[in-house]
């Protein structure tokens, strides 16, 4: 071993009840490297993190610091051993510059002049390309970022770990951020980067480290890494990365949307004119960076969401007259007899009541048709044991708190019921996120079967390269306007990242 | 060297059934103990005899035990009444209000329409008005809630000082003799809206608060309403993606609360006390959120839980007179048999275990 230990992990374990999230994780951060830590969603990277970050404290085991062990008991702890943490969720305060959030909560005499300088000098030292002065709310996602990245160098940090920087990117902007990061570690920093993208972890780093369901299961040299080795030691055994896409049959428009403009509570207009249709026996992909409208597309097409201007359209399977959709709340579209199943982002939070079992959660469609006052918990009932046989459910019975199941077991009670409802419409926003390999597959499945069925689905998505293996056709947002409509057998990921980034784009829709 | 923590708390598996009423049995024999040395510490009595003279003062002769019962009832009534709203996660402390509104509403009908009504319709146009009034309280703070997010703690908080104005007015307008600055017995004479007797002086309440258990245990568990209470409480978001209409449910089940509570006030005013005084409630009102929450909004064991309660208190009278104590006595011990109880929540959700020495110097 040439290089000293920058971080070095013994036998680190956390439990959370009876889940082991990190079990007797041996790890170490060589000084002046970049080591990627792959692993599916769920397997741990995020808490092995935040054990050295501070949030977490770990139940058993040794962490080392530059070879001396230490004690990281608060996020403080973290920040006094130079170690600084990029999380997912950005914590700035908008009305302030990137310098004032720079230096807030730092002790001594407040200096701006002098801080201003400093952070303009980080910046150049390490490319990165925003302006001190620049409020935060005037700024995208990736300056953001780069503001959270220049707070912890401006602080001393010497370790930095990025949790999954690039999920809110553009492949640009990632390219960018790659950029920086060789610059730091040219100049002897040492860095951690959390992701499951393959390609960005053969681009970025010198070294892999692989978690699987809490276990570590070892490091290679980048050099001598592809992706399928990678894979293979991140599922554990080896899968094909292809999605099967039948091609569609007796497509028809089901949903017509026209002029679509909504502003949220604030007034801010978060669907501009948006015009697309989305057509039965087709899924339809929906690209953009997080916060382009997406939710609010869904929302508004289930009644959810106050719609300001345009309409929804559907036309019904069995050829009857169209019906306006705009306006009506989700109890008025179940009335006029519009089968419509919605996954949403937040699935314990909008999609699920997580104190209930499964049989308590299909009630939520169903609770309606019980006798007079009554509930009917047979059916429901009769609906949870389906699915849990069909889609192997891991819990100990249908009474069970959906909380307390895993994230795949969750998605799964959610999609089954969705599906169950024999649906129109079927929309789902993020369907896979935090899933493993083998459910993401799952619900891959069902979706396409869905579609082969004829029903129109949607699919909000995020990882590219998925939306381009399943979906039949994509629509792409930015900033609540459409800005393409590509036919995802033909379009590329560097289209697709640019129609990102590209409001109004003016592509026509090719449908 | 930093120091680390001598303890590690971490959550824990959901204990089998059996597992965590033992522990709870278990704290409660603690918490007896511990106030049995407490008892002997500060006050040299025994404390054997002053559990002897609790039970005796809560259940030592007919009479007794009839008090007992029915304050049990009117706790446990209260303590239903609260419980839809709480369960809907709206945090309404204003069950006091709502109580005492309905012993107005009921005074006002019994004092006003004394000689105008035959008896049978004097009590059914008085439980309407109390049914009436405590809806009116319960309405409000959910309309404003409902329409315009207003706190719904404050306002019902609120609410109660409005009732209790309302009360003190009222008892001086109605005050006799002139003032006495009291209303005294409503109709002692001619006994007029007084609730009539089933057996005895206290079969009556019992009844209807065991109804009114049975009713809301159905109602929480089998009814749509009940389901979409849950719903509500859990994530309004994921109320309206279901299709319920979370305004309406919200005004609904706090009048549905309030007029309940109002019920009890029926019950206090026309069928236990007989009489209206801004401290008839006794602060049941909020006693009531506490043994809702502390019995997990279960019907079942909320009987249990006002048993306890009131058991205590009424032990506490005794003891004070019987062992020449002082009557916030009882309420110490009390308050300790709570603490244990309340502490024992956190044991049985989390673990935890002493840290081992796991540094060896290096």
């Amino acid at each position: 071993m040439e290089n000293k230990c920058a971080i070095k992990m013994e036998n680190i374990t956390k439990r959370f009840g009876s889940v082991v999230a990190n079990n007797a994780i041996n790890m170490e951060l060589r000084e002046g490297e970049i080591l990627s830590l792959l692993g599916e969603n769920g397997s741990g990277k995020t808490t092995l993190m935040n054990m050295l970050s501070g949030i977490y404290f770990p139940d058993e085991g040794q962490i080392y610091i530059h070879d001396k062990p230490v004690t990281i008991a608060s996020p403080k702890d973290a920040f006094d051993l130079g170690i600084g943490m990029i999380h997912q969720h950005f914590k700035l305060v908008d009305l302030f510059t990137a310098t004032e959030n720079i230096i807030l909560g730092l002790e001594g005499k407040l200096d701006l002049n002098n801080a201003r300088k400093k952070v303009q000098e980080i910046c150049d030292r390490y490319g990165f390309d925003i302006d001190p002065d620049m409020k935060i709310y005037d700024m995208s996602v990736s300056q953001k970022q780069t503001v959270e990245i220049v707070k912890v160098l401006y602080r001393g940090a010497d370790i930095l770990i990025l949790d999954e920087p690039t999920a809110v990117l553009t492949p640009q902007e990632t390219e960018k951020l790659f950029a920086v990061m060789r610059n730091m570690k040219a100049d002897g920093k040492s860095l951690i980067i959390i992701t499951h993208k393959l390609h960005e972890v053969l681009e970025v780093s010198d070294r892999v480290a692989v978690l699987r369901k809490g276990e570590y299961i070892g490091d290679v040299m980048t050099k001598d890494a592809d992706q399928q080795s990678l894979t293979d030691m991140m599922v554990g055994h080896s899968v094909t990365l292809n999605i099967d896409r039948p091609m569609p049959v007796n497509v028809t428009p089901r949903l017509k949307l026209e002029g679509l403009t909504v502003f949220d509570e604030l007034g801010v207009k978060r669907l501009d004119n948006v015009s697309f249709t989305i057509n039965a026996g087709e899924v339809l992909g929906v690209a953009g960076v997080a916060g382009s409208g997406q939710r609010e597309l869904l929302e508004s097409i289930a009644g959810l969401y106050p719609i300001t201007s345009g309409s929804v359209t559907f036309y019904p399977p069995e050829g009857d007259t169209p019906q306006e959709m705009a306006g009506k709340d989700p109890m008025d579209i179940r009335r006029a007899g519009i089968a419509m199943s919605f996954v949403p982002e937040d699935r314990l939070g909008m999609g699920l009541v997580g104190s209930m079992g499964m049989t308590g959660n299909m009630m939520l469609r169903s609770w309606r048709k019980g006798k007079g006052v009554f509930l009917n918990r047979k059916d429901p009932e009769a609906l949870a044991q389906r699915i849990w046989q069909e889609l192997e459910v891991v819990t100990p019975s249908t009474n069970f708190p959906v909380r307390r199941m895993s994230g795949g077991n969750v998605q799964k009670v959610l999609v089954g019921r969705e599906i169950a409802q024999q649906p129109s419409v079927l929309m789902t926003a993020y369907a896979v996120r935090g899933l493993d390999i083998n459910t993401s597959y799952t619900i891959y499945n069902l979706l396409t079967e869905q579609k082969m069925k004829g029903v129109a689905v949607v699919y909000v998505g995020e990882d590219l390269d998925v939306l381009l293996e399943l979906c039949d056709r994509i629509v792409v947002l930015c900033g609540g306007q459409v800005s393409g409509v590509v036919d995802a057998r033909t379009t590329n990921k560097l289209e697709v990242g640019a129609l990102m980034t590209r409001v109004g784009g003016g592509a026509a829709e090719n449908a | 060297m930093r120091k680390q923590s001598l303890f590690h708390i971490s959550k824990r598996d959901t204990l089998p059934l059996g597992k965590a009423l033992l522990i709870r049995g278990g704290i409660l024999l603690l918490a007896l103990v511990f106030c049995g040395l407490v008892t002997t510490l500060l006050t040299g009595q025994n404390p054997i005899s002053v559990y002897g003279t609790i039970l005796s003062g809560a259940f030592g002769t007919s009479r007794r035990i009839g008090v007992t019962a029915r304050s049990v009832a009117i706790l446990l009534g209260i303590s239903l009444a609260v419980t839809p709203a709480f369960k809907m996660r709206f945090w309404n402390i204003g069950a006091e209000g709502q109580t005492l509104i309905g012993c107005l509403a009921t005074t006002a009908c019994m004092i006003t329409l004394e000689d105008k009504l035959p008896n049978a319709a004097l009590i059914i146009v008085s439980l309407i008005a109390a049914l009436l009034a405590g809806a009116l309280w319960g309405f409000l703070p959910a309309f404003f809630k409902a329409k315009w997010n207003t706190n719904e703690t404050l306002f019902t908080l609120m609410m109660n000082y409005i009732a209790m104005q309302l009360a003190s007015f009222f008892i001086i307008v109605w005050e006799v003799p002139k003032g006495a600055g009291k209303i005294g017995i409503i109709n002692q004479s001619t006994r007029a809206g007084w609730l009539p007797e089933i057996g005895n002086a206290y079969m009556l309440p019992i009844l209807i608060v065991a109804i009114m258990t049975g009713f809301m245990y159905i109602y929480l568990t089998y009814s749509k309403h009940g389901y979409e209470i849950a719903v509500v409480g859990e994530s309004q978001r994921t109320a309206s993606y279901a299709g319920i209409k979370v305004d309406r449910v919200i005004i609904r089940t706090m009048v549905l609360s309030g007029a309940l509570c109002a019920l009890m006030g029926f019950l206090l005013t026309s069928g236990v006390d007989h009489t209206l005084t801004t401290t008839i409630v006794d602060s049941r009102g909020f006693t009531a959120v506490m043994v809702s929450w502390m019995s997990k909004f279960n019907p079942f064991i909320m009987i249990a839980s006002s048993l306890l309660l009131v058991t205590m208190d009424r032990g506490a009278s005794e003891v004070a007179s019987a062992l020449s104590l002082n009557h916030s006595f009882a309420d110490i011990l009390t308050g300790i048999i709570l603490f244990f109880i309340i502490a024992t929540e956190f044991f049985i959700t989390y673990k935890v275990t002493l840290r081992k020495n796991s540094k060896k110097e290096a």
